[in-house]
C-alpha cells in the first residue's frame, strides 16, 4: 500500500509572543514545528505501515528550510520525502496550495492520502477537501480513528462533529484529513535521525510537476487579503485563590470600579 | 573551529528535549520521592533508541556517536538527575566496554541486547576498600578448566538490581597488583550471583545503587573481557568514558537549575518588584550562565576528541571536574535564589542541588580529576 502524507512547516505558534509596546508579533526564535493535525496524520499512517506494511512518503509545499520538518518524519519512520519548493508557488492561497500538491500526488503512487485537517498558522481546512476534488478522490474530513479493513481495499473511519459521530466504510483509494487527537504520534528514533540524513529529500520544483501555471503562487491565488491586524495585547490578568463567595465580591468591586455595572 | 551542531545533532536536541519534556520531567519528584526506578521510562527510551546511541547498527546502536549520546545525558539530567545517571552507567560503563575491548561472540551475545535496551547494563569496580583505590580488589577469580570461579562483594554499583549484565573486576593473580585485575562479563541470576543491600541515598534517588555479592559463581572462561590481568587498564579506559557521562549528567543538572530559576525570578515578587528585576538576582543568573556554558563547552570537546580517535581522558577529566563543581554551585545558588521555597520540596531545585553532588564524587572523585589533570600537566 502507498500512502501520502501531506504536511505544513508551520511556527509554533504556542510560542508566538505579542510585544507587549509595539503590539505586534514577536517571531524571532520561534521554532518551526510539524503541523500538529499533520502530524497525527503522519502517525496514523506509520501505524498502518506497522501494522498492515506500507510505503509511507511525505510531501510538502514550502520553503527550503521545510526540509527540516521532512527530516523528522522521515525519523519518525517514514521511507521517503519530497519538498515542492519555487518561488513560483510562494504566495500562495489553499486553491492554489491544493492544485499545487494534486499536481505532484499524480506523480505518485497513493492508494491513501493523508492530510491533517487544518494548519494552526491559517485554520481554513479547505486544502485536503480541495485535493481530492482536484483528485476526483472520495474524501472524509475531520476522521478520530482510523481502522485498514482486513482484505486492505478500503478503510473505516470515525468522523467527528461537535455533537457526535459518523462511523463510515471508504474505499481506497481516498483521502482523509486527521485530527491532532487521534494519537499521540510517536517521537523520532535516534537511529532514525541519523538514517533521515542518509536519504534524499528530493526536491521538486514548477518544472517537476504537471500544473497550469495560473493555479498556483500568488498569481494562482483568487484569495485577496482585504486588512490583517493584530489583536490587541491583553494584560495578564490577575489570580485569586478564594472562595465562590468571596469570589463574586471581587468581580462586582472590579465591574464596579469599572462603571461596567 | 565550529561551535554549532550539524544538522544531525540539531535534530537529535529537538527529539531529547521533547522526550525529555513529555515522558521524563512529570516522573522526576516522584521518582526522587519514592526512590523509584524508572522502569517504564527505560523501556520507552529503548523503544526510541537510546539505549545504545554510540554502537553501530549491526550491534542493535542506534549508529550515532559519543556527541549525540552525551546530548542526551545532558537533556534528560536537565530534569531528572536519576534518569541521566542510569543511562549514563548503561552506556559507558558496561555496552562501551564490550563494544571496546569484548570478542566478536561477546558483542554478539552482550552488546546487541544492551545497546537495543532489551537488558540493562551495570558495572562494578568498587567495593568496600577499594574505592578510589581501584587496585585493592578483594573480589577474586579462580580459573578452573573452562570457567572462572568468583568470590567476593562490591558496592555502590549503579543500575544493580535492575541491570541484566554486569562488567565485574576481580583479581585473578593478587601477586600481580594492578597486573593482577581481571574483567568479567556477569549475567543476572548466575547462580551464586545475589544483589545485596540497597543504599539510601541524599541524591540520584530513584537509581538503583546496590552491594553485588559474589559467593562461587561460576562464570566461563568466554566471559573473560580482555585478557586475564588486563582489568585494569579495561577499568580505567572506560572510567574515561563514563566521566563525560557524567559531566554531560552535571552540566544537565546545572542548566535545568538554571531553567528553573529564570522562570521562578520572573514570577516571584519582593519589595514590590519581581526577583529578576533586582541586579543581585541578574549578576547571578549571568555567573552561573557564563559557568554553565563553559562547562558545556568542556564537555562537548571530550565528546567530540573520542569521537575523533584523539585522546581524550585528560579532556574527560577536566570536563567532569569542571562540570560537577559548576553543577553543585551552580544548584546551590538556585536554591539560594529560590530563598526559602526552595529548600522545599515544592520546587525541584533542592533535588537538583542533591542529586549534583554525586557528580563530584562517582566515577572519579574531584580529586582524581585533579590528578589526572595535574600528571599529564607535569610528566
Amino acid at each position: 500500500m502507498n500512502i501520502v502524507v501531506c504536511m505544513k512547516q508551520v511556527p509554533d505558534t504556542t510560542e508566538v509572543r505579542i510585544d507587549p509596546i509595539t503590539g505586534t508579533l514577536v517571531r524571532e526564535g520561534i521554532p518551526s514545528i510539524i503541523n500538529p493535525d499533520d502530524k497525527s496524520g503522519l502517525e496514523a499512517a506509520l501505524e498502518l505501515k506497522d501494522e498492515a506494511g506500507a510505503k509511507v512518503t511525505v510531501l510538502s509545499m514550502g520553503p527550503p528550510q521545510a526540509e527540516l520538518a521532512l527530516r523528522e518524519a522521515l525519523a519518525m519512520g517514514a521511507d521517503e520525502a519530497i519538498l515542492l519548493s519555487d518561488r513560483a508557488f510562494g504566495g500562495a492561497d489553499t486553491w492554489a496550495t491544493s492544485s499545487t500538491l494534486a499536481a505532484a500526488l499524480r506523480k505518485l503512487p497513493h492508494d491513501l492520502v493523508v492530510c491533517g485537517r487544518q494548519a494552526i498558522d491559517g485554520d481554513t481546512a479547505q486544502v485536503g477537501p480541495q485535493i481530492a476534488e482536484h483528485l476526483g478522490l472520495p474524501h472524509v474530513s475531520y476522521v478520530s480513528e482510523l481502522r485498514l479493513e482486513p482484505e486492505g481495499k478500503s478503510v473505516v473511519v470515525r468522523r467527528v462533529f461537535e455533537d457526535g459521530y459518523h462511523m463510515i466504510r471508504v474505499k481506497l483509494p481516498c483521502l482523509l484529513t486527521c485530527l491532532k487527537d487521534m494519537n499521540k504520534p510517536r517521537y523520532m528514533s535516534v537511529g532514525g535521525v541519523f538514517d533521515s540524513y542518509a536519504k534524499e529529500v528530493k526536491v521538486w520544483s514548477l518544472a517537476d510537476i504537471d500544473v497550469d501555471p495560473a493555479n498556483i503562487g500568488l498569481k494562482g491565488s483568487p484569495t485577496r487579503v482585504k486588512q490583517s491586524f493584530t489583536k490587541g495585547a491583553k494584560s495578564a490578568g490577575k489570580v485569586y485563590e478564594v472562595d465562590p463567595k468571596e469570589g463574586a465580591k471581587i468581580i462586582v468591586e472590579r465591574l464596579k470600579e469599572k462603571f461596567i455595572i | 573551529m565550529d561551535f554549532s551542531f550539524d544538522r544531525e545533532h540539531q535534530l537529535l536536541s529537538q527529539l531529547y528535549r521533547d522526550f525529555a519534556e513529555n515522558e521524563v520531567k512529570p516522573l522526576a519528584k516522584d521518582v526522587d520521592e519514592t526512590e523509584s526506578f524508572p522502569v517504564e521510562t527505560v523501556r520507552k527510551m529503548a523503544r526510541f533508541g537510546m539505549m545504545g546511541i554510540p554502537f553501530p547498527k549491526e550491534y542493535g546502536g542506534a549508529g550515532g556517536d559519543n556527541l549525540a549520546y552525551i546530548m542526551a545525558v545532558e537533556a534528560l539530567s536537565k530534569v531528572c538527575g536519576t534518569t541521566g545517571v542510569i543511562l549514563s552507567a548503561h552506556t559507558s560503563l558496561c555496552a562501551a566496554p564490550i563494544w571496546e575491548f569484548g570478542t566478536e561472540e561477546q558483542k554478539r551475545n552482550y552488546l546487541r541486547g544492551l545497546a537495543s535496551g532489551e537488558k540493562l547494563g551495570a558495572f562494578g569496580l568498587t567495593e568496600p576498600n577499594a574505592g578510589t583505590d581501584a587496585a585493592g580488589q578483594q573480589t577474586t577469580a579462580e580459573l578452573k578448566g573452562d570457567h572462572y570461579l568468583l568470590n567476593g562483594s562490591k558496592l555502590f554499583i549503579t543500575n544493580a538490581g535492575y541491570a541484566d549484565v554486569y562488567i565485574v573486576f576481580a583479581m585473578t593473580d593478587r601477586g600481580k597488583g594492578t597486573k593482577g585485575i581481571s574483567a568479567f562479563i556477569l549475567e543476572k541470576g548466575m547462580a551464586g550471583f545475589s544483589i545485596g543491600k540497597k543504599e539510601a541515598k541524599m541524591g540520584i534517588r530513584g537509581s538503583s545503587t546496590c552491594e553485588l555479592i559474589f559467593e562461587n559463581v561460576k562464570v566461563p572462561a568466554a566471559n573473560l573481557l580482555g585478557k586475564e590481568g588486563g582489568g585494569f587498564g579495561i577499568a580505567m579506559k572506560t572510567l574515561d568514558g563514563g566521566r563525560i557521562g557524567i559531566a554531560a549528567q552535571a552540566l544537565g543538572l546545572a542548566q535545568g537549575a538554571i531553567d528553573e530559576t529564570v522562570a521562578y525570578v520572573k514570577e516571584r515578587k519582593q519589595f514590590g518588584k519581581a526577583l529578576a528585576q533586582f541586579q543581585n538576582t541578574q549578576f547571578q543568573l549571568a555567573d552561573m550562565q557564563a559557568r554553565t556554558d563553559a562547562a558545556r563547552l568542556l564537555v562537548y570537546r571530550a565528546a567530540c576528541s573520542k569521537d575523533a580517535k584523539l585522546p581524550y581522558s585528560v579532556e574527560a577529566a577536566t570536563a567532569k571536574l569542571f562540570a560537577s563543581e559548576t553543577a553543585m554551585e551552580v544548584t546551590t545558588k538556585a536554591v539560594q535564589l529560590h530563598g526559602g521555597y526552595g529548600y522545599t520540596r515544592e520546587y525541584p531545585v533542592e533535588r537538583m542541588m542533591r542529586d549534583a553532588k554525586i557528580t563530584e564524587i562517582y566515577e572519579g572523585t574531584s580529586e582524581v580529576q585533579r590528578m589526572v589533570i595535574s600528571a599529564a600537566m607535569l610528566k
